[in-house]
């Protein structure tokens, strides 16, 4: 119950805030937090990234081998994301098989670099109809302080654009870069009545769950839409948080090649 | 299944219909005789049963909430549904439905109104043919009326696709596997006038005026999804007005 009362005083605080036409950390309404990657520390994986956004913190590795294709699709790569809310990473996360939010987070991540065709998946068949690479993509979520979804995503696509395919492994030559085309960029807003924050964190979504999560692809492209949460979202709110997505997303893929390039 | 080589030859889609038209709709209001309210519906090939039950008690009991119901939703395929065997209980995809569909009426239903109770949706789908979440959510906001859950307004559901740069209304299943893109909706109907929008998921790949042109597209379907849930509404009520 102790919880309860705390998000009560932290919501007041945010609306009260709101109202003063400010944010609880001084950010501006479409302003990300901090973004800070860190890219290949996991040795023993294909691919990894760890991003720090404000406080969230997450780490994606890659993993990839041979297997079969999708019978509809005999000449193209397969990718699976996974996502694990791990109890470490927050007091209302559990134990146990993923539940609907961990999934939902897996396939929104998922939608983003399947539909702006990040990853060329034609480049990684073996043996048509019978073997392709897959790509796993496993979030794994380490602290949760407030839009782990974009984070996410952040991460997932820093570690697919930091990955080797493990060729020589398997006796299938020479181990080669993964193929990405695509960064990606998710952005998810917290409605507020008529009113949204970009890249919300712990605190502020104590106001209530109610998100919109645009993804754009580096040519403007919207490639994935997620609103989640009980809310009703008005048609004039919705164009404007597709406008400010679309900006924002621009100033994160910068931040993502000056920070990745350099490690990559 | 193959990919047609064109959706759209001149101005008619591979099932005739011209972009802006719906597929046929049935609905058959109580349906179904143990539950509080139901429904079937068929949305083309979609064949789908939506049952209320509620507001009835909360097991397990601490679930419950001493302000208001909860709404539980179940989106649920039959093995027999698709092309393909589809294994029996609930896989990523009806998760990831079930939870954007329950949040749809969570934002409609008045729930405030049943404190300490459950209200439970469960939607089966029979024959699923493209399009089953946006049945299922026009099937279950019929059979919630039938219940007389009280709402805000109804829920109408209709997607838009976009195959060969062209944007068409509740695409079937060739359009939705190998279209562009792909956008369910859901409104809240008040009124007899779109209010705001409860359900919104997009994947494939648009531009945002594309997307600002869907939305217009998918309203109009709706409206008249919404007159044919209204005449289902009615019709029974006057029949059972008859009865009495």
């Amino acid at each position: 119950m102790s919880n309860d009362i705390l998000s009560e005083i932290k919501k007041d605080y945010v609306l009260s805030k709101l109202r003063d036409g400010e944010r609880i950390d001084g950010r501006k309404f479409d302003e990300f937090r901090k973004l800070e990657i860190r890219t290949g520390l996991i040795g023993k994986a294909e691919g990894s990234a760890y991003v720090k956004l404000g406080n969230t913190q997450v780490v994606v590795g890659i993993k990839m081998q041979p297997g079969e294709p999708f019978p509809d699709v005999p000449d193209k790569g397969v990718i699976i994301v996974n996502a694990e809310l791990v109890p470490l990473a927050s007091p209302i996360f559990e134990p146990g098989p993923p539940d609907e939010n961990s999934i939902e987070l897996a396939r929104v991540v998922d939608r983003g670099i399947r539909e702006s065709e990040a990853v060329d998946l034609s480049k990684l068949c073996i043996e048509p109809g019978k073997k392709v690479w897959i790509i796993f993509v496993d979030i794994h979520a380490l602290d949760d302080d407030g839009n782990l979804l974009d984070a996410s995503a952040i991460a997932s696509i820093c570690a697919l654009m930091n990955t080797k395919v493990p060729a020589s492994r398997f006796g299938l030559g020479e181990d080669f870069d993964l193929p990405v085309n695509d960064i990606p960029v998710s952005v998810t807003s917290l409605i507020i009545g008529d009113k949204f924050l970009v890249d919300p964190t712990r605190d502020e979504m104590s106001v209530g769950e109610r998100t919109l999560t645009v993804t754009v692809d580096k040519s403007d492209n919207i490639v994935a839409i997620q609103k989640s949460g009980d809310y009703l979202l008005s048609e004039p709110l919705f164009t404007e948080v597709l406008e400010v997505s679309i900006r924002a997303s621009k100033k994160i893929r910068e931040e993502i090649l000056r920070q990745c390039s350099k490690a990559c | 299944m193959s990919r047609p080589e064109k959706f759209i030859i001149d101005g008619k889609r591979l099932d005739g219909r011209t972009p802006d038209q719906l597929r046929p709709i049935k609905i058959e209001v109580d349906y179904l005789k143990r539950a509080d309210g139901s429904c079937y519906l068929e949305m083309g090939k979609n064949r789908v049963v939506a049952a209320v039950y509620g507001p009835r008690e909360v097991h397990p009991r601490h679930l419950q909430d001493p302000t208001k119901a909860i709404i539980r939703y179940r989106y649920n395929m039959a093995p027999f549904s698709v092309e393909e065997r589809k294994r029996p209980g609930p896989d990523r995809r009806s998760i990831e439905i079930s939870k954007v569909s329950k949040e749809a009426f969570e934002a409609v239903i008045m729930k405030e109104l049943f404190p300490r109770s459950a209200i439970d949706i469960f939607v089966e789908v029979l024959q699923a043919d493209a399009g089953s979440r946006t049945a299922c959510i026009n099937a279950a906001s019929v059979a919630l009326v039938d219940a007389g859950i009280p709402m805000k307004g109804i829920l109408t559901s209709v997607a838009v696709a976009k195959v060969d740069g062209v944007l068409v209304l509740d695409p079937m299943k060739e359009e939705d596997n190998y279209g562009e893109a792909d956008i369910p909706f859901a409104f809240l109907i008040r009124g007899g006038k779109i209010e705001s929008i409860a359900l919104l998921q997009m994947d494939g790949k648009m531009t945002k005026e594309e997307i600002k042109e869907a939305i217009n597209l998918a309203k109009k379907g709706a409206m008249e999804i919404y007159q044919m849930q209204r005449e289902a509404i009615m019709k029974k009520f006057i029949e059972e007005g008859e009865n009495e």
